[in-house]
């Protein structure tokens, strides 16, 4: 039998921080309290473990792991004092998964209108796989996405059905 | 006329490879064909012409054609959930075991009794059901349409599930070519050689379309295009593809057949590609028309095309003596490749002269041509026999006869504009060419106003775009009647519609009916309704209407070509959206808990609550009860994660909620909870919950579980459309908390049995207040607040660790008899207490005065949405029908909906109604029915009477009391 397209990974132990605030006045303050440069429009800065990424013109998710999360927490919370901010923990809300091997981009392909293509490597989109919501960027070796926690067993059973063997995209 | 099977050829066949042997079963019967083979050209082979019967009359009937376009040859394939009627035998591969049965015949394709409506056919013209089955009335509905949608109908539908995969995918690219003949590759090609990213699409499993069959040297030349696409990173070839629909800003349906051959290779057996193109090109071809003469639908009458290709590809010899009819050039092919083959050939020309290349070297062959001359008559019934001949510009009388077995007719050709007129690009009548072709000014447009289709070769109307492969042609002769004078007798034997079973007597009596539209006249005469939506029979019959109705044919037009351009499967739609992945199921982080508990499952949204947890020997109802009094005389656990959590924050956040609730939450101090109504613009009631205030400029507004997104959004939409300018943030946290409810009089006991740092007493945490801290070791924040009407926490932590606190208090609370309870429980008691639903209660044209919410609703406050609403005429209604308790008055529960009648009838000779039952349950607690309702008057009447008449014809009886049923006091609130 054939090889799955990619393999489809639950990825656990990483916090999520989610950021509101005017971008062009707090930008300095959250950079310098998340250690990541702010991404430009519709992509991600990273430094290898943590990654910052543009949510919207005024959201922005920091990824880090777990047990960073606190000491975050608290350093945007002080950063942003006297600004008009929101910072809330959303690890919890969130799940996570790496489809990882040289035909990842097929079985998202098979889930997601966004086109991969154009996604640089440095770039976010917030899109959707089959019915429902998710980011999705590029990592080393395949592609990592977040979905809702409530719909994990859901993200993570179209993936694999996507990535089921014999199924590539390429034209046979 | 005899036959002598097998048709096939000793040698040749572009596409067979006859060292594999393919058995299948064909009714019955287990037969053989060679790889490469259609259906068409195994069964061919195996001496079978006859493949169908008519839907109308049950006339015998051959293929046609050879391709997409096949109006005949339809079969029921496979077995069990693998069955699939109308599968078109000229375009489905054979595979190994393949089953095919045939449709519309009983007792069987050789002896079809529905066939004596062939001889009924003088008394079933068009609009026949609707002339007949008219009168009397009634009859049409329980008599003549149940009948006639029994015997209605091609093919039957399967019955069980397709047990075989489907999947869809996106592609994104600057070009997509469709058609992978001539045209089309060399169009790719050149797109290619821009630097564009192309993708071709070819329907077949073989490129080339037309060009191997009709020319010499088509296929090295073919080849040659294929090698150097090939060889390009930037260019995609995907064949077995076909282009089902071009939908707006360049968005193009496909469906990929991957495993069609193979069923049980284990991989998707077709794919749905959503294509989003820059731009299209069509280069979809031509389809061959049929001629109008008399019994042109005999097994055997081909098209021209057919016939030729049936020879080259798969080695078939359809007849051994072979009529060829044309008005045109381009059918000498086939009678060139027949007569190469060794097989007899004539060819009737209605044309008065025809001397181009073809003709010439036909004749140079020494088949004999026939100009000016028609056909009267197709003899044979179940086979072609032979044809009478006559002189096309005539009315049909007899000039002599051939005897023949095979009919191949040309009527000239039909550029296949279907894609590009599906998205608004419209045609023009040619006629030079006899067609109708793409209007290359008036295309498709892109979301930049300007054409984002092309269409090129065939598709676009030249015929002859295989360039220096051509020879030189002479015109096509429009000929829409053969012959052109034909008498009745003999135009009610022209079939233009082969699968729908329409004449040229059809569509002829349509328009001296009055149908002038083309639109019309197709739905009158069902002309092009079939499941080949009538790709060989439109421009015919648009003809003979024209002609009928005495008007040039572009005045005539032709009727919409609609998506999907051959019919799409439902479960290639639907794709993986099945079984599990039907619907992404929302599960809190308890889900498997309850599951493991025997959960009975509620669906909301797309969450599923446990509804109840029935025990072993307890139906719903009982486990219903056991729950609500376990929670009333001790503690029971509600999973209430699904509900919103949407953190409002900013200094605008105190006077942004008081715009969004109805009462007022910027005054709520820090620390307290307060129960707040939303409305939309037009005042009617639509979500309610508890607000917490967490610090000075943060809120946490709790929503119901279907209003978490909508409400988000609805915040959002303020914000972002009208109050820019405010400072708020919102965040919709429903996810990242698991929430439980700890309810019943021994709810503080419980919590004071685990370690934390949250006192639960009555002084430190008082009814709607809240506090933070962690309990058994989880971080977590408690609310008092209470839906049940006990004493009651509700408990949020991280979702993550919802699990892990749910086992803690049942460990905890094991020897308390702690006991999880379900939605219908929490519904049971918030009833008894009188607390309104959304959704129960409340229906989107309810408006919280109408509920006895005024106390609600801030009368300080300048403004909140709905507040204008409310204040109108219709809102101030004391009409207005206003809750109350409606108590039974014997032990049966009133079914919730039921309407109180009142005295008199409408306008409508109606019953008038005063009220009705919004929510309606047998109350454990008081072992008695209870329910709310809506009442004109309502609170005005205690004591009052209502009537509720059932379907049964019985009458309900109830009073009118107070909606709090249970603890009107609320001491139990605190334990």
């Amino acid at each position: 039998m054939a090889e799955a397209l990619a393999s489809v990974v639950r990825v656990e132990g990483l916090g999520m921080i989610a950021i509101r605030a005017d971008l062009s006045r707090a930008g300095d303050a959250i950079a310098g309290a998340a250690g990541l440069a702010i991404p430009d429009v519709t992509r991600h800065t990273t430094d290898g473990s943590r990654t910052l990424g543009w949510m919207s013109p005024d959201e922005l998710l920091l990824i880090l792991p777990a047990q960073e999360l606190p000491e975050a927490l608290s350093a945007l919370d002080q950063a942003l004092t006297g600004e008009h901010a929101l910072v809330v923990d959303v690890s919890d809300a969130r799940a996570v998964f790496d489809v990882l091997g040289p035909h990842a981009g097929d079985v998202i392909a098979k889930l997601s209108p966004a086109d991969l293509d154009a996604l640089p490597s440095d770039g976010l989109r917030r899109s959707r796989a089959a019915q429902t919501a998710v980011a999705l960027w590029r990592i080393e070796g395949g592609m990592r996405l977040i979905g809702f926690r409530s719909t994990a067993d859901y993200l993570g059973l179209i993936l694999r059905n996507a990535a089921i063997p014999g199924s590539r995209l390429a034209p046979r | 006329m005899t036959h002598t099977p097998p048709f096939r050829l000793a040698k040749g066949g572009r596409l067979i490879d006859r060292a594999f042997q393919i058995p299948f079963r064909f009714d019955g019967r287990h037969l053989r064909g060679v790889q490469g083979d259609t259906l068409a050209s195994a069964l061919l082979a195996n001496g079978q012409m006859l493949m169908g019967r008519s839907f109308k009359y049950h006339r015998p009937r051959g293929p046609i054609a050879s391709g997409a376009e096949e109006p005949n040859a339809l079969f029921g394939l496979g077995q069990g959930g693998r069955f699939e009627p109308n599968q078109r035998a000229t375009t489905t591969l054979l595979t190994h075991g393949m089953v095919l049965r045939s449709q519309n015949c009983w007792p069987s394709l050789d002896a079809d009794i529905g066939a004596v409506n062939n001889w009924l056919s003088p008394m079933l013209p068009a609009g026949f059901y609707y002339k007949t089955f008219i009168h009397p009335r009634p009859f049409w509905k329980h008599l003549f349409e149940p009948i006639i949608r029994r015997s209605a109908g091609l093919g039957r539908a399967p019955t069980d599930p397709d047990p075989d995969r489907y999947e869809q995918a996106y592609a994104h690219v600057d070009l997509v070519v469709v058609g992978g003949g001539i045209a089309g590759l060399r169009a790719a090609r050149d797109a290619a050689e821009d630097g564009q990213k192309v993708l071709v699409l070819e329907q077949e499993a073989v490129w080339g379309g037309r060009t191997p069959v009709d020319h010499k040297d088509g296929p090295a030349a073919i080849a040659r295009l294929l090698d150097d696409l090939r060889a390009r990173q930037n260019v995609t070839l995907r064949r077995n593809t076909m282009a089902t629909g071009l939908y707006d800003h360049g968005y193009l349906l496909a469906r990929e057949a991957l495993a069609d051959h193979d069923p049980n290779a284990g991989i998707p057996r077709q794919r749905l590609w959503r294509i989003r193109a820059r731009r299209i090109i069509t280069a979809t071809g031509a389809l061959e028309r049929p001629l109008a003469f008399a019994c042109n639908d005999v097994p055997g009458v081909m098209l021209a095309s057919a016939v030729r290709d049936f020879l080259v590809n798969h080695a078939i010899a359809p007849g051994q003596r072979i009529v060829v009819v044309t008005n045109n050039d381009d059918a000498y092919r086939t009678a060139l490749t027949a007569a190469a083959e060794g097989l007899e050939v004539t060819v009737i020309d209605a044309r008065d002269q025809a001397d181009g290349d073809l003709p010439q070297a036909a004749r140079a062959r020494n088949i004999p041509v026939l100009t000016g001359t028609g056909i009267a008559k197709v003899k044979g019934s179940r086979h072609v026999e032979g044809v009478v001949l006559c002189a096309q510009d005539g009315d049909g009388k007899p000039t002599g006869g051939i005897d023949c077995d095979v009919v191949a007719m040309s009527g000239g050709w039909s550029p296949v504009v279907h894609l590009y007129s599906h998205c608004g690009g419209r045609l023009i009548w040619d006629d030079a060419r006899a067609m109708f072709r793409p209007d290359p000014d008036r295309p498709p447009l892109g979301a930049d106003g300007q054409g984002n289709v092309t269409a090129v070769g065939a598709a676009n109307g030249d015929l002859r775009c295989a360039g220096d492969l051509e020879r030189a042609e002479a015109a096509t002769m429009p000929v829409w009647c053969m012959p052109k004078d034909a008498p009745y007798r003999l135009r009610a034997k022209m079939w233009l519609d082969y699968q729908n079973d329409v004449k040229v007597t059809d569509v002829q009596l349509a328009a001296r009916e009055g149908y002038a539209s083309v639109e019309h006249t197709k739905r009158y005469t069902t002309l092009g309704m079939a499941t080949d939506q009538g790709k060989i029979s439109n421009i015919n019959g648009l003809a003979v209407l024209s002609t009928a109705l005495d008007q040039p044919i572009p005045q005539t037009g032709t009727t919409t070509f609609r998506p999907p351009y051959t019919p799409l499967t439902l479960a290639t739609i639907a794709a993986d959206a099945r079984g599990d992945a039907f619907q992404p199921l929302r599960k809190t982080a308890m889900h498997e808990w309850h599951e493991r508990h025997g959960a009975s499952w509620e669906p909301v949204g797309h969450w599923r609550r446990p509804y109840s947890y029935p025990r072993a020997g307890e139906d719903r109802h009982s486990a219903i009860n056991r729950e609500i009094l376990a929670v009333r005389k001790s503690v029971g656990t509600l999973d209430a994660s699904t509900l919103g959590k949407i953190i409002v924050k900013g200094p605008d956040a105190g006077r942004f909620l008081d715009m969004m609730y109805t009462n007022m939450m910027s005054s709520l101090p820090v620390g307290k909870c307060r129960y707040g109504l939303m409305c939309g613009e037009n005042g009617f009631l639509m979500d309610d919950g508890v607000v917490a205030r967490l610090s000075d400029d943060t809120w946490l507004c709790h929503t119901t579980t279907g209003g978490a997104d909508r409400i988000h959004g609805h915040m959002e939409d303020w914000l972002q459309c009208e109050w820019w300018d405010w400072q708020v943030y919102t965040a919709n946290l429903t996810e990242q908390y698991a929430q439980i409810a700890v309810a019943g009089p021994k709810a503080r006991e419980l919590l004071d049995r685990l370690p934390g740092s949250i006192d639960v007493s009555q002084d430190a945490l008082p009814f709607m207040q809240w506090a933070e801290g962690d309990i058994a070791g989880i971080p977590a924040r408690i609310y008092r607040i209470s839906f049940s009407g006990e004493l009651s926490y509700e408990i949020a932590v991280p979702a993550g660790r919802g699990l892990e606190l749910w086992d803690r208090l049942h460990e905890a609370g094991r020897d308390l008899g702690i006991t999880p309870y379900g939605t219908e429980a929490m519904h049971v008691m918030r009833a008894e207490k009188g607390f309104i639903m959304i959704g129960d209660e409340t229906d989107g044209t309810i408006i919280p005065q109408d509920l006895g919410l005024g106390w609600a609703i801030s009368k300080k406050k300048s403004d909140y949405i709905g507040k204008r609403a409310q204040s109108r005429s219709f809102m101030k209604d004391r009409t207005r029908w206003q809750l109350v308790g409606i108590e039974s008055l014997d032990d049966r529960v009133i079914p919730d909906g039921a309407y109180a009648v009142d005295e008199g009838t409408n306008a409508n000779g109606q019953r008038k109604t005063q009220g009705r039952v919004t929510s309606s349950y047998h109350s454990p607690t008081l072992d008695r029915p209870i329910a709310m309702g809506l009442v004109r008057h309502g609170p005005e009447r205690m004591g009052q009477i209502l009537e509720f008449p059932m379907p049964s014809g019985e009458v309900l009886k109830a009073r009118i009391c107070d909606p709090v049923f249970y603890d009107k006091e609320g001491s139990r609130l605190n334990g």
